[in-house]
């Protein structure tokens, strides 16, 4: 019944073909890159205009009905999983790239633009969008804020939240808002700054003013192989202390190496144990010379072999690799499952030992792709989800890597979000005060709880259970809580 | 390059902080929270018992390898500089201090940024975790000390130009990041309109600028790469090579522009938005986007001119007759203001009104 009245008031704001409700057009909104959760929304509605975004959160509102919004549904943490008694809100046809200002280096975009058109849109003025995920081809603009993507060159040109000047919500109640401004800053607090990697809890975005950066004039990138993954981290760690900060550092172990190369051919070298690769961007004077000083730096810390690619084809042979690397470890097994930790760098050694032991105890491999510039971890590990049992020990395993990244100073997260996937882990990463100023946060946006609900942070009684079965040290979590 | 962890000084006061925020919060008495004092003029003054923050001070954490600095937020300034130029490192939003007195809480706070800020990013962005004590009197962490961490709302941002208003700073981790290998100052004498053209048309050019300004007919650029780098953009560039503590007056205010009684506004827009139609003088930083105003014309005006183009005014200095300092919000967003103190300090007892009459 209530599905009926919630359809036809649906039916009054947006056209037939924009409220999906029988279930063959559900099918393709119950999940998003996390495959493993999948879940049928009530309703899918598809508006292509901010009044019916407004409208549609204001019946939401009214009827107290769970949204989630969805861009392109690659997110990789389950935060586009649909509510089974809510709608599932996507932005797809907000797909207009709105303008692009060169003098003031931004473009206006609707949150539906795929991250690579950006660029690529850009491009005309030799300017880019800089955040990269490796699935920019799909991914869209108005999901990178909600989860504060990252990608392969962060540790020098910043996050998404680096890269916004400005973006338009729509709260719950059904208002639209300005965040930020045309300007560097903005008055009050940095709401722009709160909403960016809020995971849809707090709004809906229907716009954004994103920066764009020159494209350098050079890059070049190095490839230098290693005998021991320590010695690699070692490199890393002496590249930056040298007062270099390359545009990509990418490290990737030998299990990710082998099934790179047998994948895409990219030349890498496969007695290696570990591989690096670095990327120098900006002024040819400039990159010349740092080319120069890290094949010392890792001639100096025991790499085995150091190339420096001869020209754009040979770079772009030796990103792809980088880049295929979670397909072509697909291929490698039925399923795999990728993290997405974050660590001070100089602890790698160690978490790479120990999750070691941990592939062992399992009984599950792991292949190790690392952003080895910025601690990002991301372990993927191989299983098969149709052998009875191993998805759960899979996301058990999966949870010990995260609760040691926090054990070792880092984060559950470093650029995929929190989810479904990782809530429980967040009970490991915060105390319940935090947990409670989280939750004060959403109730000052939507105090109904009705924007994505059960995403990204637990409830404190979620935690008390979860910490149950996770004692550490003798120590309860969240010990002022009653158990159940 | 050595681990320096371990090796510094200070005091941890987190626990009395607390307690007398928890007191104040059950007694509801109004907190003014204090610092070096270099700030003060800046907001509306708040009336209440002081919180002295520079009780806890001192570098935590500094680990060169990982462009990672912890320090208390009573730390000053210069002395996190310092070390982290020994380093061949910075903070690479070059805050001002105003004065030497100046401490990491308060620039945090007040998300104070200098002349790199237009082409390395502001204070905020830089800030990768912090501690605070909130106005229960509770202590949390948020964010941390790596580089990239997207796990639960972003508070620490949240905290940076919010001016104490919804938490006392306690600690702050911030990214680093090298000094440049070089830098050189150039000056070019110019018009206005052609100041702002080059302004604009090189920031699209993979050029190394490190800071603009404009003033009087002279156009100010700073380059920062290596030798090599920086020939090749004077090439392009030109102008004639000037002392580069031209920076450090424009950045601490101790240029002749800003000695004066009249009222100094901070205009932030669109970098490439004209000439403003405003009685008085302006300098400009940040390639435009960045302006000072002296001048005399009522608030509303000056208000009104940059919102039409997106921008707000912020009456930042000489402010003798109590006009509003920040620029007005939106019914929706000022809503949210009130809605976030609250979740934040409930018994609205940090700083009140140093920001807002409301929050």
């Amino acid at each position: 019944m209530k599905k009926q009245s919630l359809l036809s008031r649906l039916q009054q704001i947006l056209p037939q073909d924009a409220v999906l409700h029988q279930a063959e057009d559900l099918r393709p909104y119950e999940c998003d890159g996390l495959s493993a959760y999948r879940q049928l929304p009530l309703v899918v509605a598809l508006p292509d205009t901010i009044e019916q975004v407004q409208s549609i959160l204001r019946l939401c509102h009214e009827l107290d009905v769970p949204v989630v919004a969805r861009g392109a549904g690659t997110g990789l943490s389950g935060g586009a999983l649909p509510h089974t008694d809510g709608i599932l809100l996507s932005l797809a046809k907000f797909s207009e790239i709105i303008s692009i200002n060169p003098e003031q280096r931004t473009a206006i975009v609707q949150p539906g633009v795929r991250n690579l058109a950006i660029s690529e849109a850009a491009s005309e003025y030799g300017l880019y969008y800089a955040p990269d995920p490796s699935s920019q081809i799909a991914c869209t603009i108005g999901g990178n804020i909600a989860e504060n993507s990252g990608g392969v060159h962060c540790l020098k040109y910043g996050l998404t939240v680096h890269n916004i000047q400005q973006i338009k919500i729509i709260t719950i109640q059904g208002e639209l808002l300005t965040l930020g401004g045309s300007g560097l800053d903005s008055p009050g607090y940095d709401l722009l700054a709160l909403l960016t990697g809020s995971e849809g809890m707090l709004g809906v975005i229907v716009e954004a003013t994103v920066k764009l950066l020159p494209e350098p004039a050079v890059a070049r990138v190095i490839l230098a192989a290693f005998d021991d993954v320590v010695k690699a981290g070692e490199a890393v760690g002496n590249i930056i202390s040298d007062g270099i900060i390359p545009a990509g550092l990418e490290m990737m172990d030998k299990l990710a190496i082998k099934a790179a190369e047998a994948f895409v051919n990219a030349g890498y070298p496969l007695d290696a144990d570990a591989i690096l690769l670095c990327e120098l961007d900006g002024g040819l004077c400039e990159v010349t010379e740092h080319v120069k000083r890290v094949k010392t730096i890792l001639d100096h810390y025991g790499a085995t072999e150091v190339r420096v690619a001869q020209d754009e084809n040979e770079r772009m042979a030796f990103w792809k690799g980088r880049k295929a690397a979670f397909p072509a470890v697909g291929r490698l097994s039925p399923d795999y499952y990728c993290m997405d930790g974050t660590i001070p760098r100089k602890h790698l050694p160690e978490v790479l030992r120990r999750m070691g032991e941990l592939s062992t105890e399992y009984g599950l491999a792991v292949a190790n792709v690392f952003h080895a510039g910025d601690g990002n971890l991301h372990p993927l590990i191989l299983y098969d989800a149709n052998t009875p049992g191993e998805l759960e020990r899979t996301e058990e395993f999966g949870g010990r890597i995260l609760e040691m990244c926090v054990e070792v100073g880092g984060s559950i997260t470093g650029e995929h979000g929190v989810g479904l996937e990782k809530i429980n882990q967040m009970c490991v990463q915060f105390a319940s005060s935090e947990l409670s100023q989280f939750h004060a946060i959403k109730d000052a946006f939507d105090p109904k709880g009705l924007l994505n609900p059960g995403k990204a942070v637990p409830t404190l009684h979620r935690c008390a259970e979860f910490g149950a079965m996770h004692v550490h040290h003798g120590k309860l979590p969240h010990p002022e809580l009653e158990r159940f | 390059m050595p681990e320096i962890n371990g090796q510094f000084s200070g005091q941890d006061a987190s626990q009395a902080l607390a307690r007398q925020i928890e007191q104040a919060y059950h007694n509801h008495t109004v907190l003014n929270i204090t610092g070096g004092g270099s700030k003060a003029f800046y907001g509306q003054h708040t009336q209440g018992e002081q919180l002295d923050a520079t009780r806890h001070h001192g570098i935590i954490n500094y680990q060169p390898t990982e462009l990672v600095i912890t320090a208390r937020a009573g730390t000053r300034l210069s002395d996190i500089e310092k070390v982290l130029r020994e380093n061949r490192q910075m903070l690479g939003f070059e805050p001002p201090g105003f004065s030497p007195h100046a401490t990491l809480g308060g620039t945090i706070a007040c998300n104070f940024s200098g002349p790199r800020r237009a082409y390395r990013g502001a204070a905020r962005d830089y800030v990768l975790g912090s501690r605070i004590i909130t106005g229960k009197g509770e202590i949390q962490q948020f964010g941390g000390e790596v580089m990239k961490n997207v796990a639960g709302y972003d508070v620490s941002r949240l905290m940076c130009g919010a001016m104490g208003t919804l938490g006392l700073i306690l600690d702050v981790s911030l990214k680093v990041i090298p000094l440049p290998e070089a830098e050189r100052s150039l000056l070019l004498e110019c018009s206005l309109e052609q100041a702002l053209n080059y302004m604009h048309r090189w920031v699209q050019q993979s050029l190394p600028l490190s800071a603009s300004a404009y003033l009087d007919g002279k156009l100010y650029i700073r380059l920062a790469s290596n030798e090599g780098g920086i020939q090749q953009a004077q090439q392009i560039i030109g102008g004639d090579t000037i002392d580069e503590n031209f920076w450090h007056l424009l950045k601490e205010q101790q240029l002749a522009f800003f000695n004066t009684e009249k009222p100094l506004w901070r205009l932030s827009l669109a970098s490439n938005s004209p000439a403003l139609k405003l009685n008085g003088e302006t300098l400009y930083e940040w390639g435009g986007a960045l302006r000072w105003l002296r001048s005399d014309e009522s608030a509303d005006k000056i208000r009104h001119t940059v919102e039409t183009l997106g921008g707000h005014a912020i009456f930042f200095k000489n402010n003798t007759q109590q006009i509003d300092p920040f620029h007005e919000l939106s019914p929706g967003v000022q809503a949210l203001h009130r809605q976030l103190k609250n979740a934040f300090d409930p018994a609205n007892i940090l700083n009140p009104v140093r920001m807002y009459a409301d929050i």
